[in-house]
């Protein structure tokens, strides 16, 4: 019942598509390398480059100090952002980040079409396995962080979205990489196509968002040393912080549904709706984890920083829900054909 | 972010446990100030916090360590495995997890947490769903977002331009003073949040129905046996405390045929050899005397009888036997289900014989769906279907069932018994292909392997709670992503005069609950309204 002819096509699609990102993603480093400040004031005003910015350096130091309020403390890197508008990005880093943007486009189409072809191998939903849920789970991210970029700038993600892509396509294609067959009895289900494609659209808007969260903690390390670095050219923390909130708040309802979800179906399939299977602890504990997230920020007295450390404990979760459960823990959801 | 507005842009409308006021009015506490202490500590956002963060971490062991209610067997292997760390693992509850005492000190403080917290909020919310938005701040423009015009219109006129540009917007007004409205809209944010906590509350009503209420029991029924749905026919039987187990709904069914299908095709890693299809045709009988009807259990597709769902978990082979005595009479005739140990249904068993005279006989071993000799393995099976079956057994003789213990069907008690052995003081081993017939050394008779039937591991459940926690979990994911998209949103509009005499200064004003990046754009989008509402009205 399956097509190898078309499988092998869907292999080679993603391969050009790990191809694609590896370019998307020297592009985007390229990009980011351009950013670095040392480098236009290198073309603006050669000489005394360090005295400056060391001078630089101390004029932040004493707006820091003269804030005296963690609201101001932003100040001087907002003020830096503002200095560097687009104009200000070298021509070359204007132009890596134009190439990344169009091959990361490029690579989540090709991703789509390598899922396309699996599908039709072996005609039906394809997300049978752990190969499988990795293929399909980079194309959303890809794809999420492709569509969302036409909205806003967000060449800064770029470098942070690529490289993941291609570290989980590279585990997909060496350790997880499963044949193209049917399935096993207890995953024949539309509720495979429901419940695994809503967990695998969440932990893709989940992945931008950690990849965001990341972002704004180490921004915020450096905003606070008063250090300078590529990172000014970012957008300012608070608004690094907002936008990966708002990710969260997308991807936390998702998660729900899978939870519930996977609920009905395990009714379905095992009899009974929660069996405390090893998946389905991780699943809720992932949820819980998420949930805290979400009071933390809610909460007065907890800084955005605590709360941020929780949505990346979050995610480390979501990894080892799918990296090791997977493969190491006995349960029912041990259907990844490793 | 503007300061002053920052005890309105959190939503934390818990007391933070840390009220200084009333500690220092109230520096010493009676027994009423110390339980209030308490209950405001426990219903405090922070406690909340960690007890979720606690709920993680406690739910974790349950995936490490194996689960006495999901494989006892497995969890005795592993105690048994590590003497040193298992007895004090289990004296803590780290194989039942789910069922300790500390867990369910960490989900019922939640949840006491979470009723604490969500009956006063609902409370004020109620309040707030009934009172006017409040009075318009003197300087609009000082909010974190505002926006100004100047027009040709009159206080009056501008007003009332507002007032529908707002209404249309489908904010609730109120006027305060004769110089501006103020509007509010967004309270489905925090119903769905409170909706989102009840919700919850019944989540775990649902859970406690089941488990009080309801039942699951396992049976093993061969292939052309029929099962009855009473206490006695099954193999394990759990019943909720509040059951009687002697009402069950009296249905019957007969398993006509299973069908199974394995991975043939396919060669790759991980993929032979895997089940494709399991489906077991049944003859069901709702109560005694009603009309036969024949359905299909599959996987993913249980069969529904009255108040129990019956799913097909497990399947497996039961060759069938018969052991004739000296004189060829059948002391034992009929299917003996074998347990899979492996993919490849590699199975054992055991046939006992308690008719077989002088001594009751009992065979061991090993059911074999395709069959080969492995040089190390011994006997083994390389594939799950029944390809080319064999059956390999050792036989004793003895008390097949000493001091009436109850034992396991698939397992001989051998405390009793004795090994056959062969002239050459060998265990005895029996190779059995169909149809063929061994005869037993020293008068004791015959075995016969007849054939192969397949067995269906039926899983019978009732669970009265399931519609109950279903309906509020997804009340509590409507709750959810209405609390988490709806934004509360306050917009005031002010007029002033203007310094030429005639004109008026517009001025919309926008406070949110929470971080809004689009409460600017509302401001101005409302400003912009009105002005184009005015520009056609005159």
């Amino acid at each position: 019942m399956t097509n190898e002819t078309l499988a092998g096509y869907a292999n080679v699609s993603l391969y050009s598509a790990m191809a694609v990102f590896t370019i998307a993603m020297l592009c985007h480093a390229v990009y980011l390398a351009g950013l670095l400040p040392a480098r236009d004031r290198a073309a603006d005003r050669a000489p005394d480059r360090a005295v400056d910015r060391a001078a630089d350096r101390s004029v932040e130091r004493e707006l820091v100090g003269a804030g005296g309020g963690g609201a101001t403390a932003q100040a001087p890197s907002d003020a830096t952002a503002a200095r560097h508008h687009d104009e200000d990005v070298p021509a070359r880093a204007r132009t890596a980040a134009g190439i990344g943007s169009t091959t990361t486009w490029l690579g989540g189409m090709l991703l789509l079409l390598s899922v396309v072809l699996r599908g039709l191998s072996v005609d039906r939903w394809p997300l049978g396995n752990m190969f499988e849920f990795a293929v399909m789970g980079s194309m959303f991210t890809s794809l999420a962080y492709s569509i969302w970029s036409t909205k806003r700038d967000l060449r800064w993600l770029g470098l942070f979205i690529t490289g993941p892509i291609l570290l989980v396509l590279g585990m997909a294609v060496r350790v997880w990489y499963t044949e193209a067959a049917e399935l096993l009895p207890s995953l024949q289900s539309y509720w495979l196509v429901i419940h695994v494609t809503v967990a695998v659209l969440a932990t893709a808007v989940f992945t931008i968002g950690a990849a965001a969260t990341g972002v704004y903690l180490v921004k915020d390390a450096f905003a606070r040393s008063g250090r300078a670095s590529v990172l000014d050219r970012f957008p300012d923390a608070p608004a690094l912080e907002r936008t990966a909130y708002g990710l969260h708040i997308v991807a936390f309802p998702l998660w729900t549904f899978t939870l519930i979800a996977g609920a009905i179906w395990a009714r379905q399939a095992w009899a009974s709706y929660w069996n405390w299977d090893p998946k389905e602890v991780w699943t809720f504990v992932i949820w819980v984890v998420y949930a805290a997230y979400l009071h933390s920020r809610a909460t007065s007295g907890i800084s955005r920083q605590t709360a941020s450390y929780i949505a990346l404990a979050g995610y480390a979760c979501i990894i080892v829900n799918f990296a090791v459960v997977n493969v190491f823990f006995v349960g029912q959801h041990s259907y990844s054909g490793l | 972010m503007a300061e002053h507005t920052k005890d309105d842009t959190r939503d934390d409308t818990r007391n933070d446990g840390k009220d200084v006021t009333e500690q220092i009015t109230q520096p010493r506490l009676g027994a009423v100030g110390w339980l209030r202490w308490m209950w405001r500590q426990l219903t405090s956002m922070r406690t909340a916090l960690f007890l979720l963060l606690l709920l993680a971490i406690g739910a974790l062991p349950g995936s490490i360590w194996p689960q006495r209610s999901i494989d006892s067997a497995r969890t005795a292997d592993w105690i048994a495995n590590h003497p040193k760390v298992g007895p004090w693992l289990d004296r803590f509850g780290f194989f039942e997890v789910y069922a300790s005492p500390w867990f369910a000190a960490i989900y019922l403080l939640l949840f006491i947490s979470l009723v604490g917290c969500v009956l006063p909020r609902s409370k004020v919310h109620w309040k707030a769903m009934r009172s006017t938005p409040p009075r318009a701040p003197a300087r609009p423009e000082r909010l974190p977002s505002s926006a100004t015009a100047e027009t040709g219109a009159d206080a009056e006129t501008v007003l009332a331009a507002a007032r529908e540009v707002l209404r249309g917007k489908r904010f609730r007004l109120h006027a305060h003073d004769a110089g501006s409205v103020s509007a509010e809209k967004g309270y489905l944010k925090e119903t769905g949040n409170l909706v989102f906590h009840l919700a919850l509350i019944f989540v775990i009503v649902g859970v406690a129905v089941g488990h009080l209420f309801g039942w699951k029991g396992d049976v093993i029924v061969p292939v052309g046996k029929t099962f009855a749905n009473s206490l006695i026919q099954y193999d394990t039987f759990s019943p909720g405390p509040w059951v009687d187990p002697s009402s069950l709904s009296p249905f019957r069914l007969k398993v006509d045929k299973l069908d199974a299908t394995f991975e043939e095709n396919v060669t790759g890693r991980g993929q032979f050899g895997q089940p494709r299809d399991f489906t077991a045709h049944v003859t069901t009988v709702a109560e005694p005397g009603a009309t036969p009807k024949q359905s299909t259990i599959k996987v993913n597709h249980p069969l529904e009888m009255d108040g129990a769902g019956v799913f097909l978990l497990g399947n497996g082979y039961a060759p069938v036997i018969t052991v004739r005595d000296k004189d060829g009479n059948a002391t034992f005739s009929g299917p003996v289900p074998f347990l899979a140990q492996d993919n490849n249904y590699t199975s054992v068993g055991a046939v006992k014989v308690p008719g077989a005279q002088p001594k009751q006989l009992g065979f061991s071993g090993l059911f074999l769906p395709t069959a080969v000799i492995d040089k190390e393995k011994g006997p083994t099976s390389i594939f799950p279907d029944a390809k080319k079956p064999a059956l390999a057994l050792t036989l004793f003789e003895g008390t097949l069932f000493p001091g009436g213990r109850p034992q396991s069907v698939y397992v001989l008690d051998t405390a009793e018994m004795t090994q056959v052995k062969t002239a050459k003081d060998q265990p005895l081993r029996i190779w059995l292909e169909p149809g063929k017939t061994f005869t037993l050394p020293g008068d004791r008779g015959t075995i016969t392997f007849e054939g192969v039937d397949r067995f269906a591991g039926l899983s019978i459940r009732h669970d009265p709670g399931k519609y109950v926690t279903l309906v509020a979990a997804l009340l509590a994911l409507g709750g959810l992503i209405a609390s988490l998209v709806i934004r509360r949103r306050r917009v005031f509009v002010r007029v002033s005069p203007a310094q030429d005499a005639g004109r008026t200064v517009v001025t919309v004003g926008g406070l949110a609950k929470g971080d809004d990046d689009g409460l600017q754009e509302v401001v101005e989008d409302v400003l912009a309204a009105v002005e184009r509402r005015l520009g056609s009205s005159t």
